[in-house]
């Protein structure tokens, strides 16, 4: 007979067994002279009850094989685990039992509380709580194609959600699964740790991975990020996430060689999740409300950490006032490189870096588009070695990005894109004031940055946003 | 059976009737929302001028920015005001 969960436990003595433990097999006569009515884990035919499905155990709290217990009135009054005489003796309230074996032999674990089955346990029978609608899939659907057939993936396969993934994810925090973390445009859907937790299930993160990717959401869902706008733009860009703090190794980030490249799971499923919160939460999909003409293939997934070990910077996020854990939100629109192989002067560099720098968006046009310049190690010793920190260089690139407004104007160069003519005559920033970052990360060989570059940036636009990691 | 856990925010669409058309403009206030685009006046004052000759009345209303949605205030504003509504999207 199987268990059910409306069914009662018979009054008397009740045993829960696996034939595989030894401790269960010797206690077998004793079971049988007792009358105990006996459910076996692994196999269905050698007590009157199985336990295959292992719901019973599960209900039961059952740890160790064999477990003895005594049932009045359909409640559970007395249990012992493993084979005590002294024990077994006390709970029956009979004498001389199992006259023949030893005194005493501990159990073994019940298969209920096995690593492998306890998720699927916990999601099927003990109330996970989890509120996101179930989807059945049918017998004869491929799974993966039946996440591209319901409009759930970016075009490449995600792992399928199940509750016990899920739940193996929600362990990766401590935040209350039904607690809503963030209104998510485009359609503003109240988005709860659970969906967080489902989306990055899809993507393959790790649970250890969730609380960034809960910080990001946050971080992307203010309104000084416009999310909504950076979604619907024609424009490149889509959410870059740069991460620092300790939690970046513990997770097994990467910020050295190839950081804003390809075989790092950390730093693609990261970036990944949040692109698929915005898709499958929000509702946010191309060619629907995002409209944008190219893309990027940092659309995918866009996420890396700063290398924090022989910079010449602090760490971004503590230089913009959040220390230790944390994550800034950037509107990044694809990678261009930075090449100086000759450069041994900081002076040097930086007008490499800033002549590089002019071009973002388009040489004629002034405070557009925020950027973040990522510092090669190589480049970064040039600094560090000189003594420049994160805001002597972000001055002096102000000072070399300080543009004639009369080299900017619509038409000159024979260009027609550049500003009205209502500003000749003065001087303009390239850069709006926060409205470029520089950030330390790469290989330690290679004399290459790069230019991540922004969208409308500042109050018009995006700015950045940096958030704490909480866990 | 396999299950999953739906990933999306579940919602249903609400599904709303058009109002219907108006036959004509005249006597009607309309509405034109500049969404802050660059040159999106050019476009909007000469549909200001062919709907002032067709004898409708114009207001017309700007939204900060064009990177995000028009605030709650504004948008109440011209569903008080208006009557028919056209927003300019344009480069």
């Amino acid at each position: 007979m199987r268990y059910g969960p409306a069914m009662q436990l018979p009054d008397g003595l009740v045993a829960v067994v696996k034939r595989e433990c030894p401790t269960c097999v010797l206690v077998e006569p004793v079971l049988r002279e007792l009358g105990a009515a006996v459910w076996c884990q692994d196999d269905a035919d050698w007590f009157e009850h199985d336990d295959l499905e292992l719901e019973l155990s599960y209900r039961l709290g059952i740890e160790t094989v064999p477990t003895l217990l005594r049932v009045e009135a359909g409640e559970e009054t007395a249990r012992v685990v493993g084979w005590s005489r002294e024990q077994w003796e006390e709970l029956t309230g009979r004498t001389g039992l199992g006259a023949d074996l030893p005194e005493h032999r501990p159990g073994c674990g019940s298969l209920s509380v096995d690593p492998f089955r306890i998720d699927a346990l916990e999601a099927r029978y003990g109330g996970s709580g989890l509120g996101s609608r179930r989807v059945e899939l049918a017998e004869l659907e491929d799974e993966h194609e039946a996440m591209f057939d319901r409009g759930w993936t970016d075009g490449l396969p995600v792992v399928p959600p199940t509750p016990e993934r899920v739940l193996r994810m929600l362990r990766g925090t401590t935040r209350d699964p039904q607690e809503i973390i963030a209104i998510v445009p485009p359609d503003l859907v109240e988005c709860t740790v659970e969906k967080v937790a489902v989306n990055a299930v899809m993507a393959g993160c790790l649970p250890e991975h969730l609380p960034v990717v809960l910080a990001a959401l946050e971080a992307a869902c203010t309104e000084e990020f416009a999310l909504h706008g950076l979604l619907a733009t024609t424009y490149f860009s889509g959410p870059m996430i740069v991460v620092n703090g300790p939690i970046a190794r513990r997770i097994g980030m990467n910020s050295g060689v190839n950081a804003l490249g390809q075989g790092n799971r950390a730093n693609a499923t990261i970036g990944r999740a949040l692109q698929l919160v915005v898709r499958n939460v929000g509702g946010g999909r191309p060619g629907e409300i995002d409209r944008a003409t190219l893309g990027n293939p940092g659309k995918l997934t866009f996420c890396f950490a700063e290398r924090e070990e022989g910079s010449p910077f602090a760490p971004l996020a503590a230089d913009r006032g959040v220390p230790g854990d944390a994550v800034t939100l950037f509107a990044g629109s694809g990678v261009q490189p930075v090449v100086d192989q000759l450069s041994r002067t900081p002076e040097s560099l930086a007008r490499t870096f800033a002549a590089c720098l002019r071009v973002n968006g388009h040489p004629k046009l002034p405070m557009a588009f925020d950027a973040v310049l990522v510092v090669s190690p190589e480049h970064g010793r040039v600094l560090r070695e000189a003594g420049w920190d994160r805001a002597r260089l972000v001055a002096e690139l102000g000072a070399l990005l300080t543009l004639p407004s009369d080299e900017l104007l619509r038409g000159v160069g024979g260009m027609a894109e550049g500003i009205s003519e209502r500003l000749a005559g003065t001087e303009l920033p390239k850069f709006r004031p926060g409205g470029l970052l520089v950030v330390h990360a790469g290989g330690d060989a290679g004399l290459f940055s790069a230019i991540v570059g922004g969208w409308v940036s500042g109050e018009t636009g995006s700015a950045p946003v940096t958030r704490e990691v909480r866990t | 059976m396999r299950t999953v856990l739906d990933p999306t925010g579940e919602q249903r669409t609400a599904e709303r009737e058009l109002l219907p058309r108006p036959e004509s403009l005249r006597g009607r206030t309309v509405g034109l929302l500049d969404i802050s685009k660059p040159r999106g006046n050019v476009v909007l004052d000469r549909l200001e001028e062919l709907l002032t000759a067709d004898g409708a009345v114009v207001r017309r209303y700007r939204k900060p920015t064009f990177t995000r949605t028009a605030p709650v205030d504004l948008r109440h504003e011209i569903a008080e005001q208006c009557e028919v509504v056209i927003e300019a999207l344009a480069d």
